[in-house]
């Protein structure tokens, strides 16, 4: 029923805001994909003496503390923001989505003990739980993508759990149970379907909020090692700069900006239903 | 004629009582679980550490005697329950670096982190409430409307671009503050304004707008109840409104904005105090991660998260205090 509401009305237009965020968000996709190649110098190397350089024709974001050409290394440096970011939050999206669900039509014990579990986690600051499975397992591209996955869980998992649990009590899904479906057909072709709205705008916040920590982490040398770069680590690299107020500093910082303001002007301008 | 009395509500007290205490048990057995991952996730390592401390050229012989000494030879288990019994009177163990106790290390950076939060909360959270309450009540202003854009500004800028820009500005091109801030000196007015400027306004400016933001949505909520309504067409006047008739029953989920704003400042502090070469708790953190000395992690880490659960608790016990019903 609610379809056919959805069908009968007016065409729906996409608010302007979403369709430029959205194609600023594709952008920044292909260009994790294909930044070696469109980079107008090799990331690694030296092109310039001019250390700290100003914009110019050649180099239009400047050069970093070693003379080599910024605009490279942050298209370069997408791949390993952007490349660790959305595999963890797909993780914690997952996790948390069906852990969310499992808790909310079992409920009982199971429900308790999840709900308790996520808790503990959520106790964390998601900074200091980084840092600690950095220092318990050292820096890799493993271990970054599982501690933001794990400490970004509980947030999803508390609002589809809560989403979840009010959808269980609608008609339609006692509707459906009554017809005889078995749970899974409700979970996956009653309850998900009716959670892809919230589900999709808790994807996207959670983004940018995995992008913040890696950033932070590289920043504070613990994230992606030298001499890859994301790029927190190319805001680490070039601190030395601040004091000649190097674009080489602001680059690389306002590039993340850049990325996590797009992804939340894009949900807040998403077509509700 | 007396009635007999089947059931009689205990006193207000002691429901208030009752459920404080509650949540205070609530938070110790999580505080509990906590302590069970913190140290399975970092003492329960495979490597030895005795022989890290020792470095490699040390005898088998010596390496063991050290083994036995911090107990590293024991099972899993009695290692946790010998270091959590140490929890409660703040008795980490000692530090793998430098062998000072943690305890010591953590003492007077735990103050200067303190003294960095209590600066910021008191700056942002009366402002923030003030901006969170009128722009409940000028709802879709364009006030309102600015205060929505800077929360998603605020909320996506990573925090060492806010602190450079401010470094920038403030400190390379107007000099009017040093950019570091190595030395807590509250000694004068004008010298802790030098040190305390620029940390605080970055932490500040992280948190302002969020806590705003929720404390306009909670209040809203409340605005938009029938009660608000009768008392509209009473005539009352909007300040007595929101002050004498919502402000009360929101207090609670205020309490509860206002705190899980606050315990971003527990992750901010970490990048802040990093960029300004605060003395703080978080500085000595990284340090630690960097050298990887675990007891000085641990009870990092322990801290860290005692202090969100103490912000949540304390918002809790607000709302419950707060609860009309039981303000008898």
């Amino acid at each position: 029923m609610m379809r056919e509401a959805a069908s009968t009305g007016r065409v729906r237009r996409i608010p302007l805001l979403a369709v430029v965020t959205g194609t600023l968000v594709l952008g920044f996709l292909v260009v994790a994909v294909i930044g070696p190649w469109i980079a107008p110098y090799p990331a690694g190397g030296i092109v310039t003496a001019q250390l700290f350089g100003p914009m110019t024709a050649a180099h239009p974001l400047g050069t970093d503390y070693l003379g080599r050409d910024m605009l490279s290394r942050i298209l370069v440096g997408a791949r390993y923001s952007i490349g660790v970011a959305l595999p963890a939050t797909l993780g914690a999206s997952f996790a948390g989505t069906s852990l969310g669900m499992l808790a909310a039509s079992r409920r009982g014990m199971l429900d308790l003990l999840l709900s308790r579990w996520m808790d503990m986690i959520i106790t964390f600051p998601s900074l200091i739980f980084s840092m600690v499975a950095v220092a318990a397992f050292g820096s890799s591209v493993t271990v970054l993508v599982l501690s933001a996955a794990i400490i970004y869980t509980p947030g999803c998992y508390r609002i589809m759990r809560a989403i979840a649990v009010d959808i269980e009590a609608a008609d339609f899904v006692r509707a459906a149970r009554a017809r005889g479906e078995k749970s899974l057909e409700i979970m996956f072709g009653e309850i998900l379907p009716n959670m892809i709205v919230p589900l999709l705008t808790d994807f996207g916040l959670r983004f940018v909020f995995v992008v913040l920590l890696l950033a932070n982490l590289s920043f504070l040398g613990l994230g992606i090692q030298p001499p890859l770069a994301d790029w927190g680590g190319l805001v680490r690299e070039n601190i030395q700069g601040l004091n000649v107020g190097a674009l080489a500093l602001i680059a690389p910082a306002a590039a993340v900006a850049l990325l996590t303001i797009t992804v939340n002007l894009l949900i807040d301008n998403l077509p509700r239903r | 004629m007396a009635r007999p009395v089947l059931f009689r509500a205990p006193p207000a007290w002691y429901i208030i009582l009752r459920l404080v205490g509650a949540r205070i048990w609530m938070s110790l057995v999580l505080l509990l679980g906590v302590s069970v991952i913190v140290f399975a996730g970092t003492a329960l390592l495979p490597g030895d550490v005795a022989q890290m401390i020792l470095g490699q050229g040390a005898t088998p012989e010596v390496v063991n005697a050290l083994r036995e000494q911090l107990h590293l030879n024991d099972p899993g288990w009695l290692r946790y329950l010998h270091w959590l019994g140490g929890l409660p009177t703040f008795d980490f163990g000692d530090s793998l670096v430098n062998g000072v106790p943690v305890a010591e290390m953590i003492s007077g950076r735990l103050g200067n982190s303190l003294l960095l939060a209590a600066f910021t909360s008191a700056l942002t959270v009366p402002t923030a409430l003030l901006v969170g309450i009128t722009a409940a009540v000028w709802r879709d202003s364009l006030y309102d409307r600015v205060l929505n854009v800077l929360t998603i500004a605020t909320v996506s800028l990573p925090q060492f671009l806010i602190a450079t820009l401010a470094v920038l500005v403030l400190a390379v091109h107007l000099h009017w503050l040093p950019a570091l801030s190595y030395r807590v000196d509250i000694s004068s007015p004008m010298a802790a304004v030098r040190i305390f400027t620029l940390p605080v306004l970055t932490l500040a400016f992280g948190i302002f707008a969020q806590m705003a933001r929720m404390t306009r949505a909670v209040l809203i909520n409340t605005l938009d109840d029938s009660y608000i309504w009768m008392a509209i067409l009473k005539g009352v006047r909007p300040v007595r409104l929101v002050l004498h008739h919502a402000l009360p029953n929101a207090l609670g989920p205020v309490a509860n904005a206002v705190a899980l704003s606050l315990s971003f400042l527990l992750g901010g502090v970490v990048i802040v105090e990093t960029i300004f070469g605060y003395p703080g708790l978080a500085k000595l953190m990284v340090d630690a991660v960097s050298t990887r000395d675990m007891p000085l992690i641990q009870g990092c880490t322990m801290i860290f998260c005692t202090g969100y659960l103490v912000l949540v608790l304390i918002a809790d016990v607000i709302a419950i205090l707060a609860n009309p019903r039981l303000r008898r």
